[in-house]
């Protein structure tokens, strides 16, 4: 464990001294992981536990100063949860987000990288910054900003204007508001993917594309065949952090549209925070157990379909 | 570029070799690439798309109210004016939020470098009981979401007293995992020698990681400031939920209660409130590109 210094003393006497510098090393080494395991308990581990616990029990804005005089309800704050067709509601739309978000998200990205990585060999720098652009950005700012672009009036819509079309009212419509949002949400994760596929790229054997292109294969062959296989482990990858993130989506509907209009773009984080908003804290903690599920029950399938198939 | 180059001898030396062969395969077409003028066309209007929101932003922030009203917008302002910043700074407290901001995000990226290169230090060199359990922690929590944790840590802060303030804005994110593993990958990658040479010096490890390991780290240093930073400053849900009075308001807790309050319609000054908070960081973006880069191939991906 401990590398023994120059000077190691009798064979005979080694192993307690050993023994005495391992345990000495562990306590230095735990020395310092002191601040971070303290803080990491208090502030990460202690609160996931306690948000499970919370769920099952009664807890509300009143019992805020004795938290433990609380009841247990065991599963009431579940079933109320899925009596509840505003939370049935928020999975939906949750759902829709993140099954129609995420594709689109990485096949715009993977196009992106493709385009920066093979077609072009000017101003790459200034289109990867372009494209990164959105994600370094606060989404509270940008959703205020693209809430002015999706009015009825708004850039957008002058725009289609342009062609002859009539846009809708993008986030006063049913119909058109959580489309918007995941078009924002797109737009704003492209880049983020665009640099991690680029950077799997950069894995991708280029001897494999020159045999290939020795052989005769097309483009869309070589992208079938060589670069999608080699690729395998960072789509995992790419899916698995947007799919968490999509997850989660809050920002844009409390900016853009608080939900509504009609419940179409309440997102589950969204009706999390509302009923924490409430004071139903153990109902909130039930309802972000559930999304948390969720986040994990989606990483296994990602796994499951995109990882190793051998 | 390489790879066209290298592509196309490849494809010379198969045409040279036999030409007949070469022409049916189709292999001549593919010698020199032709200027592939469609894909800059479709990456330029991408990128228009892109960047087109925070034109309009900062356009938009120059604009009189009753030049908003009108239909269809002007794209320039045709009457520019500071009164949306002199708004922002006067009748409303925006120098308040932004000195918030950084006072929080400042904290954060110092607690972070700190207790993030000392428990990378443990993980990445040294051997104790209960390192796998202490990585296997970190690895476990790297993606647990706020919103699964921020209902009790709420009643937490509340017991502590530590609602609308500083601390309770603060103490949460001061260890981050991602972190913790950005520094542990960086430091694997420096040589054990160096340690190995400073300990039969006699130096103890507290002096070999603050005098030996802290001065190389350098670039994973920068990397995660920049990232920590970011984060902080666009945290949403956390201070929305800790900051009560406007006091402790963050820049985009302020900019969101605003955006949805009685001052919703003053479009000019949304704008203007939205540039405070993106311009600062696009433009540190723009200079420390490549630093953002460098995240991610730390964080695990090549």
């Amino acid at each position: 464990m401990v590398a023994l210094s120059p000077s190691a003393p009798t064979p005979a006497r080694a192993p307690a001294r050993a023994s005495r510098r391992g345990r000495r090393a562990t306590l230095v080494a735990w020395g310092f992981a002191a601040p971070f395991l303290i803080l990491f308990l208090v502030f990460m581990a202690g609160p996931i536990v306690a948000s499970l616990a919370m769920s099952f029990t009664d807890l509300t804005t009143r019992d805020l100063q004795t938290p433990f005089n609380v009841d247990f309800v065991a599963f009431e704050n579940y079933v109320r949860l899925f009596d509840d067709p505003r939370f049935l509601r928020s999975l939906l739309n949750t759902s829709i987000f993140v099954i129609v978000g995420v594709p689109l998200t990485m096949a715009l990205a993977l196009a992106v990288a493709l385009a920066l990585n093979t077609g072009i060999d000017r101003f790459r720098t200034v289109f990867r910054v372009g494209y990164y652009a959105p994600v370094v950005t606060s989404i509270v700012a940008i959703a205020i900003v693209w809430r002015f672009i999706l009015q009825p009036d708004g850039l957008l819509n002058a725009f289609l204007g342009w062609f002859g079309i009539q846009g809708p009212e993008w986030l006063q419509s049913t119909t058109w508001a959580l489309p918007s949002l995941i078009l924002m949400a797109v737009w704003r994760n492209i880049g983020t993917l665009m640099v991690i596929f680029l950077a799997g790229l950069q894995g991708v054997p280029k001897e494999h594309h020159e045999a290939a292109m020795v052989d005769g294969a097309n483009a869309f062959q070589r992208f079938g065949n060589i670069t999608l296989p080699a690729m395998r482990p960072t789509l995992l990858f790419a899916a698995v952090i947007t799919g968490i993130g999509f997850l989660q989506f809050f920002e844009e509907p409390f900016v853009m549209t608080r939900g509504g209009p009609l419940d179409s773009t309440l997102s589950t984080a969204m009706y999390t925070y509302n009923q924490f908003g409430f004071g139903n804290y153990s109902f909130a903690s039930a309802a972000s157990y559930v999304l948390f599920l969720a986040i994990v029950a989606l990483s296994l399938i990602q796994f499951r379909l995109l990882g190793r198939r051998d | 570029m390489s790879t066209i180059t290298g592509g196309t001898q490849m494809t010379d030396a198969a045409g040279a070799g036999a030409s007949t062969a070469a022409t049916v395969t189709g292999a001549p077409r593919r010698r020199r690439p032709r200027p592939r003028w469609w894909l800059y066309v479709v990456l330029t209007l991408g990128l228009v798309a892109m960047v087109m929101p925070f034109v309009w932003m900062i356009l938009g922030s120059f604009k009189t109210n009753a030049e908003i009203r009108q239909y269809p917008t002007n794209f320039w302002p045709l009457d520019p004016t500071i009164d949306n910043y002199t708004q922002l700074f006067g009748r409303l407290d925006f120098a308040t939020f932004f000195t918030n901001s950084i006072i929080v995000a400042s904290f954060v990226t110092l607690g972070n470098i700190v207790f993030s290169s000392m428990v990378g230090y443990a993980l990445a060199k040294l051997e104790f009981r209960g390192k796998r359990l202490l990585f296997l922690l970190v690895l476990g929590t790297l993606m647990v979401p706020g919103v699964v944790t921020f209902v009790p840590l709420f009643v937490l802060t509340a017991n502590l007293g530590l609602v609308n303030s500083y601390p309770g804005l603060i103490l949460p994110f001061l260890i981050t995992p991602l972190g913790v593993f950005l520094m542990r990958q960086f430091m694997l990658s420096l040589p054990d020698d160096i340690i190995e040479a400073a300990r039969i010096d006699g130096a103890g490890e507290w002096r070999i990681f603050a005098r030996v390991i802290m001065p190389l780290c350098g670039p994973a240093v920068a990397t995660l400031t920049i990232l920590t930073f970011l984060a902080s400053w666009n945290n949403f849900l956390w201070p929305l939920v800790v900051a009560t009075t406007e006091d402790k308001y963050t820049l985009p807790v302020a900019l969101a209660l605003y955006s949805v309050g009685q001052n919703a319609a003053q479009y000019g000054l949304m704008m203007a409130g939205a540039v405070v908070v993106v311009v600062p960081v696009l433009l540190i973006f723009v200079v420390l590109q490549r630093y953002f880069v460098q995240g991610i191939a730390l964080t695990g991906i090549k």
